[in-house]
């Protein structure tokens, strides 16, 4: 690695550790019983922080699920998040969170999670990239309603699932059908979702 | 000493039964591993998969081994239980938070149980979930062969408690004859959760057309069958398919499985 690439890397680790801290905002009230966050489970940011699924909590997120050598559907999960991105006002853009979380820990390092949130040039402030510790996986996937399967050959089948979460971590909308006719209404969920704040 | 030597060997065996019995270490059996063709075929393991050995609990999880999980474990009563980890019917059929009472007998099965209520119990006895493979391969044998699935009277028994009535009580487990490594009550007590239940992908959502629909599944590689015969299996997995992880119901119960060390 030249030296370039190291400060730039550097940089960016600094820059995503400085805002996840930002992004979790102490909150002490009880989590509700219909929290996604009453899941136990330990993931890592792109920056390469430790973190507990609970630290999500204290903004309204839209969490998916993907892996990064998908090449076919993967790409238009972030091509979607980004497309609800857009259609935020300004305002709105600074209180949402979105989170993506890898289903190919084994592959899918902390190195290959920052690249992807570099290269598609996706604000740390707000998007995160996980990599959850493969025994929680599947938990994870559980409570976000993702049906996925390894393939022998690397690849996996998945059901694709957008899921806006309130502050506290309770599901108020699904896209599971992401380019199709649920993209509009998912993107009101969401506007509505963060007026309600 | 002299006391409990004038107790016959019956009664200590079945001692543990009694009140509430936590899993003792020979619940476990050690299942050789080996080459197999699950019923379910997908293009990518047409040819058989490799199960590493693993050790497998004889018997499903019963109410009193449930019940000692539960007291030492508040989290998982069913008054605390979280929503989204367990429904609302989870464990509603005992009497009390903490007392099965008469309708879930100590050494019946548990059901009503949610996928992350069976998982964590499994973790708590240092052990997990099978996963659906190791289920299916367990479940091939019969009392004296690893794959019994070809025998059409063996077909014919299993399938002859799917057309038991579901309203009767459940048996206690235990009192099927143990297959040929040790397991017992793989069919004909009640359906089980495995660890990879998500990774079951057959629902109507595979069968639906259409641009958006087709990108709820990413990668190509369709479940089929061709083992249409074996609709014992075919039944459970369209079962498993169905529930998502928090659900629970009155005949899906589980026991747990550990890698050899």
């Amino acid at each position: 690695m030249n030296a370039g690439k190291l400060i730039i890397a550097s940089i960016l680790a600094i820059a995503t550790s400085i805002t996840v801290a930002k992004q979790q905002e102490p909150v002490t009230a009880p989590l509700p019983r219909d929290s996604v966050y009453q899941l136990s489970a330990k993931l890592t940011d792109s920056a390469g922080h430790p973190l507990a699924w609970q630290d999500l909590r204290g903004r309204p997120r839209v969490v998916t699920m993907f892996y990064t050598s998908c090449r076919y559907v993967c790409p238009l999960i972030v091509d979607s998040l980004r497309a609800v991105e857009r259609g935020l006002s300004d305002s709105q853009r600074g209180r949402i969170g979105f989170v993506l979380i890898s289903m190919d820990p084994d592959r899918d390092t902390i190195q290959a999670l920052a690249k992807v949130q570099s290269e598609r040039r996706l604000d740390p402030s707000r998007w995160l990239f996980m990599r959850p510790e493969p025994a929680d996986l599947r938990s994870l996937a559980g409570v976000l309603g993702v049906r996925y399967r390894a393939l022998a050959d690397g690849e996996f089948n998945h059901t694709t699932m957008l899921v806006l979460l309130d502050t506290d971590g309770r599901v108020l909308a699904r896209n599971d059908r992401i380019g199709g006719a649920g993209d509009a209404e998912f993107l009101g969920a969401v506007r509505a979702a963060l007026d309600g704040n | 000493m002299r006391d409990v030597r004038r107790f016959p060997p019956w009664l200590l065996a079945i001692l543990p039964l009694c009140g509430q019995a936590a899993e003792s270490p020979d619940s476990y059996v050690t299942i050789p591993g080996g080459v197999f063709k699950s019923a379910l075929r997908y293009e990518d393991t047409a040819d058989g998969v490799r199960i590493l050995p693993y050790q497998m609990k004889r018997a499903p999880v019963t109410n009193a081994e449930f019940l000692v999980f539960v007291r030492s474990h508040p989290e998982w009563n069913r008054v605390r239980a979280p929503s989204v980890l367990a429904e609302k019917r989870y464990l509603s059929h005992w009497s009390g938070a903490l007392e099965p009472g008469s309708a879930a007998p100590p050494d019946q099965p548990v059901t009503w149980i949610s996928w992350f209520a069976a998982r964590s119990y499994c973790e708590s006895q240092g052990a997990r979930l099978p996963t659906w493979l190791e289920w299916e391969y367990a479940a091939a044998a019969d009392p004296t062969r690893q794959d019994a699935r070809g025998d059409p009277a063996w077909r014919e028994q299993i399938l002859s408690w799917y057309a038991r009535p579901s309203n009767t009580p459940l048996p206690r487990v235990g009192q099927q004859p143990a297959n040929v490594y040790g397991v017992q009550d793989l069919h004909g007590l009640v359906w089980e959760w495995i660890d990879d239940a998500s990774a079951l992908l057959v629902s109507s959502d595979n069968r639906e057309q259409g641009a958006a629909d087709k990108l709820r599944f990413c990668g190509a590689a369709a479940l089929s069958t061709d083992d249409r015969e074996n609709y014992a299996i075919l039944m459970r997995v369209a079962m498993l398919s169905s529930v998502e992880p928090a659900d629970a119901t009155g005949n899906l119960g589980f026991r747990c499985a550990r890698d050899v060390k």
